[in-house]
């Protein structure tokens, strides 16, 4: 199902918490609403599931318009940061709630509803906790099963808060990866939120990036990694140099190909370094890490403190032969300019 | 009897480290001003209930039980708990749902007025309704113009109970609702389900443990008030004399056996709530 959003705005008490939201998600689409905390990603997920009223503005499912319809018959799946699992319920009858508060037209038999939640909680490849307590599962696991809760009634829509923000780094890996095949799988409109870049650019096939309660741009992750609308989004997706007028003289930045007067964002890959001679080098490096297959080196301006990083390949490093305190020449393959 | 309103069984002892125990004496001493006050004030006079209840035999006991009077005011105190419990028992649900869900004005007001009747004396809660519905009070003329008798009354002693016992329910749910939040509420409501249904199927059982235990204090407090209902009751024998009230008139006129034998039944009132106060309080520890 299609989502439009047009003009939504909220304030709590005097804060603003979302400003003339327009926002458009096609059907079938995983979306990321990325964001640091307090941008208003939270609030803008629940107005679109109806848990929050908008000052302003409509939510459009479908082409219908539901700004007034209870989050109860918005047929949409939510899945909320700390699962909110019934904790008096086992696993099984916290999968089968939705289907047996359906009215009873709609409603299936015992026998149905048994068959589907054993097949939802088989999707979810948990079926075998499913006599157990919310309390005895791990994070992981009730995250799994709060989805198979929320896919049970079949939402034409699937919204998750912070899906992943409670797990563990390597859980939270697992899921990540799990969680972009089942949406190949279903192919269900989902929309979820984060404040992890890296998360919203491995799982989603589309991110927004909000920034105090404003839309700051939208597009698929390689657009919004490679053609950052502004400095917020270049300096909140990914590692970015910034080297400001105020900070650097022209000279230095004209040296290694910096258009003076500007201030540049530089992506850490996108600065070649090259051991170098007293008289034209421009840099010198301070320190080295290993991040696996990457090597970050810190790098400061002759004659200052300003700190700034290049990143390359572990190979190529390692050809170079740099050490601690070596006098490097810079090149810079890209800059973003605002 | 009087109902505690905290429960204390988180008090466990802990193993501290030697250098912050106390010497021996000062351990022993404590605790023996601790046991000498229960046996002093609360044991010692429990004993002479039952022991004077039964001075004359168990006959006596149970003629004194059994006589009209008694009978009449065991039946009311029976219906005053009857009427209102259950109506304070939703008057609580409501009052900590709307605390506890809803954002509105004077929300830290209503929640300081839940607390009332716990922090005036209950005499004074009993003269408000002696001030609206007494023959000088505000709606006095009306009621002796339409004929209603609320005070000196069952409506009456049914009204200060009610204010009475007011807060109980609602100061068990507050704080668990609060510490609880509306996560699966919200969840039952998105999944499809109705506010009654979500009431019923998620949020009742999850507070059901601290509702009895409101419920149980309420129901203690209801049958055993004493100063409100006095003032509001008019004592009148066979009429509107409560258990406690039906001790003091005993009592006042020398039937000590008939005053005591009323104690011990509110007193084993006691010690039942207490009983299964014990085991509430284990049942939530356990959740």
């Amino acid at each position: 199902m299609s989502i439009l959003l047009s003009n939504i705005s909220k304030k709590f008490g005097r804060f603003s918490a979302l400003n003339n939201i327009n926002l458009e998600i096609p059907e079938g689409e995983l979306v990321a609403l990325l964001g640091p905390s307090g941008c208003g990603k939270t609030t803008l997920l629940r107005i679109i599931a109806g848990l929050e009223r908008p000052d302003q503005g409509r939510v459009l499912l479908n082409g219908e318009d539901k700004t007034e319809q209870h989050v109860s018959h918005r047929g949409i799946g939510f899945v909320f940061q700390h699962y909110a699992l019934f904790r008096h319920m086992t696993v099984f009858d916290n999968v089968a709630f939705g289907l047996r508060v359906k009215p009873r037209r709609e409603r299936p038999g015992e026998h149905e509803i048994v068959k589907k939640v054993h097949a939802l909680l088989e999707l979810v490849q948990l079926d075998w906790l499913h006599d157990r307590y919310p309390d005895q599962l791990s994070g992981g696991q009730r995250q799994r099963i709060a989805l198979a809760r929320a896919l049970a009634v079949e939402p034409s829509v699937l919204l998750l808060d912070e899906p992943f923000g409670a797990l563990d780094a390597s859980v939270r890996k697992d899921l990540r990866q799990w969680l972009r095949n089942l949406h190949h799988e279903l192919n269900v409109t989902s929309i979820f939120v984060t404040h992890d870049q890296e998360e919203a650019m491995e799982v989603a096939s589309r991110v927004v990036v909000l920034n105090q309660g404003r839309i700051e741009q939208q597009g698929s992750p390689s657009d919004i990694y490679d053609h950052p609308a502004n400095a917020f989004v270049s300096r909140f997706i990914g590692q970015t140099n910034v080297f400001t007028p105020e900070q650097q003289d022209d000279a230095w930045l004209a040296t290694f190909g910096l258009q003076p007067g500007k201030t540049a964002h530089v992506r850490p890959h996108d600065i070649d370094i090259e051991k170098s001679s007293e008289q034209d080098a421009q840099a010198i490096l301070k320190d080295w890490q290993h991040l696996g297959a990457l090597i970050r080196v810190e790098l400061v301006k002759n004659g200052s403190n300003d700190r700034f990083y290049a990143e390359m390949p572990n190979e190529h490093f390692k050809r170079l032969q740099l050490d601690k305190g070596d006098k490097v020449s810079l090149r810079i393959r890209q800059a973003h300019w605002f | 009897m009087s109902a505690i309103a905290y429960p204390i069984n988180e008090a466990k002892a802990v193993e501290r480290p030697q250098a912050l125990r106390d010497p021996d004496w000062v351990r022993w001493s404590l605790t023996a001003v601790a046991v000498g006050f229960i046996v002093l004030f609360l044991c010692l006079p429990l004993g002479i209930v039952i022991i004077e209840a039964f001075s004359k035999g168990w006959q006596t006991y149970w003629s004194a039980l059994t006589q009209p009077d008694a009978q009449a005011a065991m039946q009311l105190t029976l219906l005053t708990a009857l009427v209102t419990v259950p109506l304070n028992t939703v008057f609580g649900v409501a009052a900590a749902w709307a605390i506890t869900r809803f954002e509105f004005r004077g929300k830290s007001l209503l929640t300081t007025l839940i607390d009332l009747p716990f922090s005036v004396s209950p005499v004074i809660s009993g003269l408000i309704f002696v001030l609206l519905f007494g023959a000088q009070g505000w709606f006095g003329e009306w009621l002796s113009a339409h004929d209603v008798k609320v005070l000196f009354a069952v409506p009456g002693i049914l009204l200060a109970t009610l204010f009475i016992t007011f807060p109980f329910v609602a100061r068990e749910l507050i704080p668990l609702m609060q510490e609880m939040g509306s996560e699966e509420e919200e969840a039952a409501l998105s999944l499809g389900a109705s506010g009654w249904r979500t009431f019923f199927w998620v949020t009742l059982p999850n507070i059901k443990w601290a509702l009895l235990y409101g419920v149980l204090l309420c129901n203690a407090r209801a049958m055993g008030e004493f100063g409100a209902v006095s003032v509001v009751s008019g004592h009148i024998r066979g009429l509107t004399n409560t258990l406690p009230l039906h001790v003091e008139v005993s009592y006042n006129e020398y039937d000590f056996v008939g005053a005591f034998a009323s104690a011990s039944i509110l007193a084993g009132l006691a010690i039942v709530t207490l009983i299964l106060k014990s085991a509430l309080e284990w049942r939530q520890a356990r959740r």
